[in-house]
């Protein structure tokens, strides 16, 4: 991120998204609801990449669709590059959208197979419209090259005759084809290899300092998440418990559950991990989350309060929000349900790699 | 590994070597392996997609097809399971050793109660009447910490969540107390909090149990925090092996530039955001035509000439150490 973000309005900015799922017992009958995503808002600059951290069923992914309409949110607000994303319909929003692309956790999941290299990476121009053929050609090679996989040798590949790696670089181009300004990821190397893994992360970071890129960056993995944003938003069963700059959240977390995410990486210390008591059973069902604060059931600091009061996100430090009423930065409640008072200080709240 | 203790093996694994034909042509997918696993111990065998580390464990389980040619040592409390025909190798399969995969969703049933499922696998093995099996079903799920045991014994694998279904598969697995369990990639598909979970899981019925672990994985991370004797492999061999004191943590002292690039390749969370991964280029190489010399060589920052020329042997260089390069790292830091 440069300087010159102070002045510039948000290219991405989402109020209150929310997103809901109806699901049908037997027979047909209503089931319940999936409470998927509940009221989400955050803003995404231009150049700035925001990680979103969460578990399974957290609502990372659905968030990502909820942002590309696809499908469409239940209510709430996407605001990209000033025009509300929501209220766009048929070749508007296409306009609209051609500058936020996506790239999948599956490579070959979101490659046709019977396509080659060059026409899965000339789709977008063609689509769009944008340029004659001779000029597609040249912007393909390019984009290829951009990725590193050289024109000559994989433009006339099928995707079967590539690696994951080669794949998801392929994916990659593809979404970069039409300049977009901003890329949204999900899981997008959540797949490959380590060593490849890496060699995507540092073309993601190519591609942010050449291009200027924004990037909404989601996966479960914490430190990969780290390595690639500004920001990091932890979701927990559709709700962000916490946002603020990639470092702070890391090493001064302020909500229990980053610290209890932070507590279960391995680590590459010996026996570290072994030492560290992470949080106990498992997330509640999104079709009935808890009241109050969704975390409360699993949370060793929860109190009455946390169940009839939902916590509202707060700013404590610049940038730094958490909702949550019982914040690390002050000593655990006396009350809480399952507090274990030596462990609960905030200055334990270290990041451990 | 040499023997530092005097414990006798459990498993001894002495010149693995399983190949598969291929249109005419020969992968060797696991390619002379030795190693030995204590009592009790874990062992962690890391590597990328198509390293040999799953097929090895395989062929060990007598899990693999018909058209893997199988050669090599796999003694198992003195037993070799190398060559045993399928009736031999299910009087060893659940009692001796057992297995755990990456998908429990596919490994379960999804029309069968995962109490009925858990009763089976106790009455395949144990000539036990159903009422008794029934309540050793119910004691398993009791023993691999599922709440309300008696309640989940009637639901389908649908009904549960990724590590509840795992936990179930960790119970099908232990449901005769085997000597020796294989966790292949176990953990993989979960999340942080319900990966530490099934790890602390698996070490406490460990220590219960008296049990060895072999943890098949791609993690590093999860080799150093829960392995005793970590074994890396690329293409088929074992490059490194050491215990995970000695590869892991401050002063550390990795041999095998491979290693070292998988180690480095982690995003961990002392990074500093946008700074550039150290990669190393390439990628694994064509199983069917493996380089002359060492197999890492194409891709190795170190590499010289008499990489390419003659395969460097796998050899203890330091008690309890094995590495085979011919240029290690040295202080376990590439140059």
């Amino acid at each position: 991120m440069t300087a010159q973000t102070s002045a510039t309005e948000p290219l991405l900015s989402v109020r209150d998204l929310v997103q809901e799922f109806v699901v049908r017992g037997a027979g047909g009958a209503k089931g319940g609801v999936v409470q998927a995503v509940s009221g989400v808002s955050f803003d995404i600059m231009p150049g700035e990449t925001l990680g979103i951290v969460g578990e399974t069923g957290s609502g990372k992914s659905t968030l990502a669709r909820a942002v590309l309409q696809a499908p469409r949110p239940k209510s709430g607000t996407v605001v990209f590059r000033g025009a509300d994303l929501t209220g766009l319909r048929g070749g508007r929003l296409l306009q609209a959208r051609r500058n936020m692309q996506f790239v999948w956790q599956d490579p070959f999941g979101s490659l046709d197979p019977k396509w080659k290299v060059r026409s899965i990476v000339e789709e977008p121009l063609v689509a769009y419209r944008d340029g004659d053929r001779a000029a597609r050609r040249k912007r393909v090679d390019e984009l290829l090259n951009l990725v590193g996989l050289d024109p000559t040798r994989y433009a006339g590949r099928h995707p079967r005759e590539l690696s994951g790696g080669q794949a998801q670089r392929v994916a990659i181009a593809r979404a970069v084809a039409l300049n977009p300004s901003l890329l949204i990821c999900d899981e997008a190397v959540s797949s490959l290899d380590v060593l490849i893994q890496a060699q995507v992360l540092n073309l993601f970071e190519r591609l942010r300092r050449e291009l200027g890129l924004s990037y909404l960056f989601i996966a479960h993995d914490l430190a990969l998440v780290k390595q690639v944003s500004d920001r990091v938003g932890v979701m927990y069963l559709g709700k962000f418990c916490e946002v603020g700059p990639g470092e702070l959240v890391y090493k001064q977390p302020l909500h229990p559950y980053t610290k209890a995410l932070l507590d279960s990486i391995p680590s590459t210390e010996p026996g570290a991990a072994r030492a560290t008591a992470t949080i106990k059973g498992e997330p509640p069902s999104p079709i009935d989350p808890p009241s109050g604060c969704r975390f409360r059931t699993r949370c060793p600091r929860a109190t009455d309060q946390c169940a009839i009061e939902v916590p509202q996100p707060r700013e404590l430090a610049p940038g730094h929000l958490v909702a949550c009423h019982h914040p690390l930065t002050e000593p655990a409640p006396a009350d809480a349900a399952g507090a274990q008072p030596s462990d609960s200080v905030p200055s334990t709240a270290k990041a451990q790699g | 590994m040499t023997s530092l203790q005097t414990t006798d093996p459990l498993l001894v694994v002495e010149d693995l070597r399983v190949a598969f034909a291929a249109g005419g042509r020969e992968i060797r997918a696991v390619d002379g392996v030795n190693y030995a696993v204590e009592p009790g111990k874990t062992l962690a065998i890391i590597g990328e997609s198509g390293s040999g580390k799953t097929v090895g464990c395989r062929a060990i389980m007598g899990l693999l097809p018909g058209t893997a040619s199988i050669s090599g040592s796999a003694r198992l409390r003195g037993t070799e399971m190398i060559g045993l025909n399928d009736s031999e190798l299910r009087r060893h399969r659940g009692q001796d050793m057992a297995m755990i995969f990456q998908d429990p969703a596919r490994s379960l049933n999804p029309t069968m109660r995962v109490g009925v499922q858990i009763t089976e696998a106790i009455q395949t093995h144990r000539k036990v009447g159903k009422a008794e099996a029934r309540a050793q079903a119910i004691e398993l799920l009791r023993l691999v910490r599922i709440p309300a045991a008696e309640r989940r014994f009637h639901e389908y694998p649908h009904q549960l969540s990724g590590g509840m279904r795992q936990r179930i598969m960790i119970a099908m697995a232990l449901a005769c107390r085997p000597k020796l369990l294989f966790a292949d990639e176990a953990t993989t598909a979960l999340d942080v909090t319900t990966q530490a979970q099934i790890m602390e899981l698996l070490l406490e019925l460990q220590a219960e149990l008296g049990m060895a672990l072999i943890l098949i994985s791609h993690d590093l991370g999860l080799a150093a925090s829960y392995a005793d004797e970590v074994v890396v492999m690329y293409a088929g061999k074992i490059v490194e092996q050491a215990p995970a004191r000695r590869l892991f943590g401050a002063g550390g002292t990795v041999k095998m530039r491979y290693t070292r690039a998988l180690l480095d390749a982690i995003p961990h969370l002392e990074r500093a955001a946008h700074t550039e991964l150290p990669v190393v280029s390439g990628r694994p190489p064509d199983p069917t035509a493996l380089p002359v010399g060492c197999s890492f060589a194409p891709r190795c920052p170190a590499a010289e000439d008499d990489c390419t020329a003659k395969e460097p042997a796998l050899a203890e260089h330091a008690a309890g150490h094995r590495w085979a390069c011919y240029h290690p790292c040295e202080n376990g830091v590439s140059a």
